[in-house]
């Protein structure tokens, strides 16, 4: 009896490990396959050229420079407010209904799927307000999308800040901003900027948030400013392997494009990854 | 320090008088050392606890009484980093014997732990679950029953033996654990602090089926209630800091313990 | 000095107060914007904003459902009998028969002899209803009014044809089953294997091993989806065309590969979550009874997770349901009925990325791109409220 109890045991638990290897294998499948198929690709002249040829050949360096600003302006929305609203609910907000419909709030937000902001920033940023298929809208519309992302991380970085640093602060006579600002979040910054770089790798990837509201199909030359559209990387992919001039051609130019945008996204993973690590080092010792 | 290594000599030689006189050893430990990683929490304990009697463990929070009490079950091994060093024997076989079946072991010594821990299913599911684990299948409701009937709860649960045991009270819950715990009928039961989180109504209670149980169960018993450890049990082991400070009858103990360390703790908790 | 730094808290709370309240802001906005563009859609009649329906002065009809005229156009209903009028066979006239019976050079600049040139085209033809814009109406006709979209028409149509001409069908059926075949695919295989996994990692694997995982899983979870779209595309398409010996690749079973593998790191995680937060006194307990640890995870540790498994499942479902890109690209986004897992099919996020950068905005077809992001909107917002209900509901107990 015990024995086909263990017996079973062993079945099902060997099972389970082969299912578990197969998930993790996965992701090195598609992991290793971009890069193997786009690495031949990848040169200066890749990231430094402009496309060429309907988009068969040349260079991504548009699409790269438009990422790179959306990035950036989305950070200028997301970040203070997210900060400050994670700031709100972890030292400002009592708890009563309020926080909870906040908190309840925000993590609708972030299950809200990006086609939807998209559309929002297309009726809202783009066509209510004015500013056009152009920079500013998609920023805007990236920028929200992140918002719940940064509330988090900056909501749980505070909440790991002992208290003892926030009464020591008050005893020598601080104010609460004064306590916030010199003594709290220096402390929690460290893994606040954990979060800023997971938002940041969403940024890189997103593309159905910014189809409508900044995404150029083919624009060369830099914008002048945010009124301008941009090309972005994902995008950028999504263009060349779906509705290219031609498909098979531009295959070998996709295939680097999609390693380009892999290797950004994975990079700032690894480096959010890395400055964990060595953040949780630090205060071990 | 020397004055306690002659101590647990002591002990040991009272041991071996306690076998010679009885031959009745239910679980004996020899040289027993136990360890959380590099933390030492058990210091060469030697003791035997004999079949049908009720003994106590009693000795400031952290001294290792929980420690001890698994090691008998060998529940510790789900801790990593856990290290048993020294024998346990249990009806002579060393428990930490790479060829024992572990879930026989546990099958044979069953636990009851200080929160009532019912599993999110029915009354009934709940005093199964041990039955149909083993493989015990065949008059479940009659052993059920018995069960719950020997647990002191049957009258106040016949009605509603479908009904989840999460909304029973809390010392209905613990006497639902004692029930589960005897229905695959073990030999040894460990009890850890199972009053502890009750009120005293539900404590008296719990006492009382522990009396009961004597006649059929060796149970060891965790207490932090001085009272309790007084009228329940036979005998007494008073651990300190890892170590066994004093093992011996109930009443010599409470009466004229030989440690200043036990006399101390007594009259603390008394006082 | 005192004040002034008083007065400074103050300004700084307020503002702390405000960018509270940001989220609560966003959201009421995305549903304020998302509703209000894609309600309109039921203030319009499924066809071009400009154009309308007449019918000769001498047929006494003069009332034709959206129904019935799609019914004449498409040439199902050829006879005037069957909506009460004369025993007489229907011709239609609309925008795209005017080259046909109207040479291009007599139309004249910007078609300023168009209205003329229909007026004698139509004007003996008793049998005739004409949808066109206002401007050339054929003389004397006379304007039937148009039903604006209805919601049975929207949420029970069979078609999706947002550009047949003249009349338009915005029919969501195809398009919630192509969403409930792609999306149950996904699920039916990354339910079971994220729960597996999340056990595995809690309870089996020691720590090395997790360790080891972990990374994996967060890689899984951080790959953008048109990556997965792209992976798809060049990948798993081309297989399944060549197994299956299909004329393309492009079908639901791709799009359910690719969402259930984009849907397994948030059913991991979550999952995970759930099954740590079972008490270890319990696990004990059950293995203090004499179960191994098999049993102790099928019956006591997988029933107490269950509402944190459960609500894991369900934002899984929610994140399937809400994925654009990669399904835009590895399904075929034929808006059809599908039948079979090998059917090409389009669900509601791709049917929005597909053609919205094609409407005119404000447009009939705009609107009904709105309304079916209100349809996800709803949806991926009812699944977290769920999903946090259940698990709320369990902490209560
Ligand atoms: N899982 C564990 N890991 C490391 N140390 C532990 C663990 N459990 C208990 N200890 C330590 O071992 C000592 C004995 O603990 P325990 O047997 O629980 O004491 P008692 O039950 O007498 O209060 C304590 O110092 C405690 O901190
Ligand atoms: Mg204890």
């Amino acid at each position: 009896m015990s024995q086909s109890k263990q017996q079973k045991q062993t079945i099902v638990f060997t099972t389970f490990m082969v299912i578990t290897v197969l998930v993790s294998a996965i992701s090195i499948g598609v992991f290793f396959y971009i890069f193997f198929n786009g690495i031949s690709v990848l040169s200066w002249g890749f990231f430094t050229g402009v496309p060429e040829n309907g988009m068969t050949e040349g260079g991504i360096f548009p699409a790269i420079m438009g990422t790179l600003i959306l990035i950036v302006g989305s950070g200028l929305v997301a970040f203070p407010m997210g900060i400050l609203a994670g700031i709100f609910m972890n030292e400002y907000a009592h708890q009563n209904w309020f926080k909870k419909f906040v908190r309840l709030m925000t993590n609708n937000l972030a299950g809200i799927p990006s086609i939807v902001f998209g559309l929002f920033g297309m009726a809202f940023f783009v066509n209510g307000l004015g500013f056009g298929v152009s920079i500013l809208s998609g920023c805007l519309t990236l920028g929200v999308l992140i918002l719940p992302i940064i509330i988090r991380t900056t909501e749980e970085s505070l909440k790991f800040i002992p208290d003892d640093y926030r009464l020591a602060s008050y005893a020598l006579g601080a104010s609460k901003w004064q306590t916030i600002w010199r003594v709290i979040l220096p402390a929690a910054l460290p893994n606040i900027v954990t979060g800023v770089i997971l938002a940041i790798g969403r940024v890189a990837g997103e593309t159905a948030a910014i189809l409508f509201t900044v995404a150029a199909y083919f624009l060369p030359k830099m914008p002048t400013s945010i009124y301008d559209e941009t090309m972005a990387l994902p995008y950028h992919l999504y263009v060349i392997s779906t509705s290219g001039t031609d498909i098979e051609k531009a295959r070998p130019y996709a295939d680097g494009t999609a390693l380009t945008l892999l290797m950004l996204v994975f990079g700032l993973n690894l480096l959010a990854n890395w400055y964990r690590k060595r953040l949780n080092k630090k205060i071990k010792v | 320090m020397s004055s306690q290594n002659s101590l647990s000599d002591q002990n040991l030689s009272l041991d071996e008088t306690a076998k010679n006189m009885t031959s009745e050893a239910k679980i004996i430990t020899r040289n027993l050392d136990f360890f959380y990683g590099d933390f030492q929490a058990l210091k060469n304990i030697n003791t035997q606890i004999d079949a049908h009697t009720v003994t106590a463990l009693i000795g400031p929070s952290g001294c290792g009484k929980s420690t001890y009490l698994r090691v008998l079950n060998r529940m510790n091994d789900l801790i990593e980093g856990a290290k048993v060093k020294g024998e346990v024997l249990i009806d002579g076989q060393n428990i930490y014997d790479k060829k024992l079946d572990i879930n026989e072991l546990r099958k044979n010594v069953g636990m009851v732990f200080q929160k009532p821990t019912p599993f999110p299913k029915s009354i009934f599911e709940n005093v199964a679950y041990g039955l149909r684990v083993n493989g015990m299948t065949e008059n479940i409701k009659e052993r059920v029953e018995k069960s719950l009937q020997q647990a002191a709860l049957w009258n106040e649960v016949k009605d509603h033996l479908k009904k989840s045991a999460l909304g029973l009270s809390g010392g209905q819950q613990q006497r639902l654990c004692i029930a589960r715990t005897i229905a695959i009928q073990p030999d040894i039961i460990l009890m850890d602090e199972p009053t502890s989180a009750l009120d005293p109504i539900s404590a008296s209670q719990i006492e009382d089926l522990i009396m009961e149980l004597k006649e059929r169960f060796t149970i060891i018993i965790v207490t932090h209630n001085m009272q309790q450890a007084r009228r329940v049990s036979d005998k007494t082991a008073f651990f300190y800091l890892g170590d066994l400070e004093e093992y011996d009858e109930t009443p010599k103990i409470f009466e004229s313990p030989a440690s200043e360390k036990t006399q101390n703790y007594i009259r603390g908790k008394f006082g | 000095m005192m004040t002034r730094k008083k007065i400074f808290e103050k300004i700084i709370e307020a503002v702390i107060y405000a960018s509270g309240t940001a989220t609560t802001i966003v959201v009421l906005l995305i549903v304020f914007f998302l509703f209000r563009e894609g309600l309109g859609l039921f203030r319009q009649a499924p066809m071009q904003k400009t154009y309308t329906v007449a019918v000769h002065p001498q047929n006494p009809v003069r009332q034709l459902s959206i129904d019935q005229l799609k019914a004449i156009f498409s040439k199902k209903e050829k006879n005037w009998k069957t909506f009460g009028g004369k025993d007489q066979s229907i011709e239609t006239f609309s925008s795209e028969d005017i080259e046909k019976h109207l040479k291009g050079q007599d139309l004249g600049e910007a078609f300023s002899k168009l209205k003329g040139l229909v007026t004698t085209y139509a004007q003996n033809k008793e049998n005739l209803v004409v949808v066109m814009p206002k401007k050339f109406m054929p003389n004397k006709f006379v304007p039937i009014p148009t039903e604006h979209m209805s919601i049975g028409a929207f949420f029970g149509g069979k078609e999706w044809r947002p550009t047949s001409e003249p009349i338009h069908s915005f029919g969501v059926l195809p398009i919630i089953a192509g969403t409930l075949l792609v999306c149950f695919g996904a699920l039916l295989f990354a339910i079971p294997t994220a729960i597996i996994a999340a056990i595995y990692l809690v309870e089996i694997a020691n720590k090395k091993v997790r360790n080891i995982i972990n990374p994996f899983i967060e890689l899984l979870a951080g790959i953008p989806s048109v990556i997965y779209g792209f992976f798809g595309l060049v990948v798993i398409v081309p297989f399944i065309q060549k197994t299956f010996a299909l004329d393309m690749g492009e079908t639901a079973l791709a799009g359910s590969i690719i969402l259930g593998i984009i849907s397994l790191p948030t059913i991991i995680t979550i999952s995970e979550d759930a099954i740590r937060s079972v008490p270890r006194e319990l696990k004990e307990a059950s293995f203090a009874l004499g179960a191994n640890h098999l049993q102790t995870i099928f019956k006591v540790i997988v029933p107490y997770a269950l509402s944190g498994i459960v609500s894991a499942a369900i934002l899984g479902v929610g994140r399937t349901v809400g994925e654009t890109m990669a399904v835009l690209m590895v399904t075929g986004n034929a808006a059809q009925m599908p039948s079979s897992f090998l059917d090409s099919v389009r669900v509601i996020t791709s049917t929005v990325a597909a053609e919205l950068g094609e409407t005119a905005q404000g447009g009939i077809h705009y609107r009904a791109l709105f309304m079916l992001a209100c349809v996800l909107f709803i949806l991926t917002f009812w699944f977290n409220l769920l999903a946090e209900w259940i698990v709320a509901k369990k902490t209560q107990k």
